[in-house]
């Protein structure tokens, strides 16, 4: 259609905050400007399988530029070592080695650094990885907000896995290992900026002995995770129904939301669906293992209260909807680009 | 949430959608003035339930969409000034003006900050006496005590930083434009509830008199807007034109009086512009001319900038009810709530974005 | 538009010269946030009001808020009428 001038215009020439988000934007930026002539066209994944000797390798990097540093639940020394084990974990890979680089702000004190680390020490040695070689690169003042941390994990394919976000089925059970919303309700409620106080905690945990027990009860019938970090569940169950070309619906009754993040929603008018989460994860399982699955998520500490919220169908391909509280259907997009607090 | 849980519950909302069926004998047209009640019905797909006959319009009730696109362009010019820290409700960041929009400013490296109160304006303004804080004060009448205290706040203080771009507006003026347009096919309103916690309903009761149709104060849950509708309904079917109150857990028939009085006090009943509808007599509030100190528009002075509206967006025939969006060519195609072409599509409010974001694609609508 | 959320008040106080100037910590099922209370002077510690920015525009009326709810209730459920106590879903 023809666009004549004056036409109100969206921003295109400038990276916006937005791009960040996980969400449409951010697909459009990697669709158009990154990924082309770099990586070979094909389903989203949170980690690549590369050969590697007589076998395969699973590698995944990610940074880490949280504020604030420290949350209720973690700091980004805790989050960027479980973001990396959690996304080799959504490829069915069992964690080997951890790589960890910092790029710190002139002025950041030494004794937060150490912290930092004293937390990636930790984290790390609970998820049973070793932090093998890293780097370190300071820049000026007002370069970088204190801290940047990036991780990148090498992973061993668990026998038997055969997970890809491109494996959802139709019929296949949709499961959810926990809470959602409670990673970016914690990290709103100890922004200042917003003045909210409250409880919640973030849920970053690490997920690679969840997933290892998943696939000892289900093998190939486990056919597709996700970890619904930034952008939400939304974003997560509309990756996979666009990398599996399938169909997801959810149920809007079953999803477990828990009240604070109901209420900072509320209060900000966003979607529970849309919330970062740091430590649950969804899968796609073939109807006859669900109920091993289920049973072997709930049977440890990373997912009590498992539960299925769903199933793929054929019909409506790359499309998610959700059965709402009253009985009627919509359709569950992905956010577009940056949250903001609306006040209608 | 206590008071929000109770008026969700999916049992109690299938007994009021068959009561309505029951009520219902003839085909009913019914506006919405609140783009928090259109995202109720759109999002929990509420209007899909309702019987045949009874048609929801969406009407002017997200007042970031009808924020006129001169103002959005005052907007971007200040909060591009060095000096600036422009503070903002979120919803305002991404509405396209004629020149660009907040985000874009920001981007380019406008200090831009996101409040969810007024108020957290005034503070920033008392911690940063070296930055020119200013902030955008859209809104119905819900907004504008917040909005008055902001402006209190400053005045007591002394704040000689702090500015607000006031663009308010009024609901009963645009419920009067729209039944007084010729084409008008409302036949009934349900209406926001938020405002009238503030403003009370005296002043529907003229306007459902002297038009003959039937305003119900309605709240903002399931239970509230089918119950709302429901109420609607019968007047409409029993001949009846009276206002009624759903929404009496939180609305007195006289308003709030303390914040009405503190509505008088810093505002003053204005003309203004609704974008997509044009002008309406007395259908806004602007600073009164005792606080003229802290006004941007004062402040800053702004040379209109702006040119026009997109010739493709049809926002004034979506927010009078006259079309749907997905009557319009550009929905779903040109226009998205990545690429808005009007206003309607971009707060998550607006009938365009609510529509959208609901999955109402021109080619599935109608469509199971 | 105006999103309206219901919170308890937990905590109210004021400037001892300015006993009007009131402002509260307000309870939102586990988030808690400074409100505004000058226009909701009847509000005391335990009442729920209704916050919009920041600023509580109305206390909520318990008896109302019953009210509204037990109309709703009083509709008689014609389809649980017909499939019986567990047909009672949607």
């Amino acid at each position: 259609m023809e666009l004549s001038c004056p036409v109100p215009r969206a921003e295109t020439e400038r990276v916006l905050l937005g791009h960040g988000s996980g969400g449409q934007l951010m697909a459009e930026l990697l669709g158009k400007v990154i990924t082309p002539g770099l990586v070979a066209p094909g389903p989203a994944e949170d980690a690549a399988l590369v050969p590697f000797g007589d076998g395969q390798a699973v590698l995944s990097t990610d940074t880490f530029v949280v504020t604030p540093r420290f949350f209720p639940g973690g700091d980004i020394g805790s989050l960027a070592v479980h973001g990396t084990v959690n996304d080799l974990a959504m490829r069915g890979a069992t964690p080997v080695a951890l790589c960890l680089a910092y790029v710190l702000e002139e002025g950041l004190p030494i004794d937060e650094l150490a912290r930092i680390t004293a937390s990636v020490a930790v984290a790390a040695h609970s998820a049973g990885v070793p932090v093998v070689t890293g780097d370190t690169k300071v820049v000026g003042r007002g370069a970088a907000d204190g801290i940047y941390v990036t991780t990148t994990g090498l992973g061993a394919p668990l026998p038997g896995a055969e997970v890809s976000a491109a494996r959802g089925r139709p019929g296949d059970v949709v499961l959810l290992s926990g809470p959602i919303g409670c990673h970016g309700t914690a990290i709103l409620s100890a922004r200042e900026d917003l003045g909210f106080d409250s409880e919640i905690r973030s849920d970053s945990q690490p997920l690679n002995r969840l997933v290892a027990r998943m696939v000892a009860a289900a093998g190939p019938e486990l056919h597709a995770l996700r970890d619904p970090t930034r952008g939400g569940l939304a974003s997560a169950l509309n990756e996979l129904a666009a990398a599996s070309g399938v169909g997801i619906e959810i149920e809007e009754a079953a999803l477990p939301v828990p009240p604070p993040v109901a209420a900072a929603c509320e209060l900000l008018g966003l979607d529970p669906l849309h919330v970062a989460n740091e430590g649950c994860l969804v899968a796609l399982v073939a109807p006859p293992a669900a109920g091993a699955v289920l049973a072997a998520m709930r049977d440890g500490p990373e997912a009590p209260d498992a539960r299925v919220i769903g199933a793929v169908t054929a019909a409506r391909a790359g499309r998610v909807t959700a059965r709402t509280l009253v009985g009627s259907t919509r359709v569950v997009d992905m956010l577009v680009g940056e949250q903001l607090p609306r006040i209608c | 949430m206590k008071y929000l849980d109770e008026y969700r519950d999916p049992v109690l909302a299938r007994r009021l959608l068959d009561e309505l069926r029951k009520v219902a004998t003839a085909p009913w047209t019914i506006m919405e003035v609140c783009g928090g009640q259109t995202h109720t019905i759109v999002r929990q797909g509420i209007d899909e339930l309702l019987p045949a006959g009874i048609r929801m319009i969406h009407g002017p009730g997200c007042p970031v969409c009808v924020t006129p696109l001169a103002m959005v362009d005052k907007a971007v010019a200040i909060a591009a000034r060095p000096e600036v820290t422009f503070t903002s409700y979120g919803d305002m960041l991404r509405v396209p003006g004629s020149i660009g929009d907040l985000i874009g400013v920001k981007a380019r490296g406008g200090d831009i900050r996101v409040v969810y109160s007024p108020l957290d304006a005034v503070r920033i303004a008392e911690a940063h006496p070296d930055r020119q804080v200013v902030f955008f004060a859209v809104g119905f009448e819900t907004t504008a005590p917040a909005n008055a205290m902001a402006v209190l706040h400053a005045a007591a203080r002394g704040l000689a930083n702090f500015t607000v771009l006031v663009s308010h507006v009024l609901v009963p003026p645009a419920i009067t434009a729209i039944l007084d347009a010729p084409d008008n096919e409302v036949r009934g309103f349900l209406a926001a509830g938020h405002v009238c916690a503030v403003m009370g309903y005296t002043e529907y009761e003229p306007i459902a008199a002297r038009y003959r149709v039937p305003i119900v104060v309605t709240g903002f849950e399931p239970l509230d807007l089918i119950e709302g509708i429901l109420m609607t309904v019968r007047q409409l079917e029993e001949g009846r034109a009276e206002v009624e109150n759903q929404y009496a857990r939180a609305v007195r028939r006289t308003g709030n009086t303390a914040a009405r009085d503190a509505i008088r006090q810093v505002f003053t009943v204005t003309d203004r512009t609704w974008r997509g509808i044009g002008e309406i007599p007395a259908s806004g509030l602007a600073l009164a001319p005792r606080y003229a100190a802290y006004d941007a528009e004062r402040r800053f002075a702004v040379e209109r900038v702006g040119t026009g509206e997109h010739p493709s967006c049809v926002a004034g025939d979506i927010l009078r009810g006259t079309r749907l969006p997905t009557d319009c060519a550009a929905y779903g195609t040109a226009c998205t709530p990545r690429t808005p072409l009007g206003a309607p599509m971009v707060s998550a409010e607006g009938t365009c974005a609510a529509f959208f974001s609901a999955g109402r694609h021109r080619s599935t609508v109608g469509s199971p | 538009m105006c999103l309206g959320i219901p919170g308890r008040i937990v905590e109210v106080s004021a400037p001892d010269d300015r006993p009007d100037l009131r402002t509260g910590v307000v309870d939102f099922d586990g988030i808690r946030r400074a409100v505004c209370l000058v226009y909701t002077p009847e509000a005391e510690v335990g009442d729920y009001v209704i916050v919009h920015v920041g600023v509580a525009i109305s206390r909520v009326d318990e008896a109302e808020a019953a009210r509204t709810l037990a109309v709703i209730r009083a509709i008689p459920d014609a389809l649980a009428a017909e499939l019986g106590p567990d047909g009672a879903r949607l």
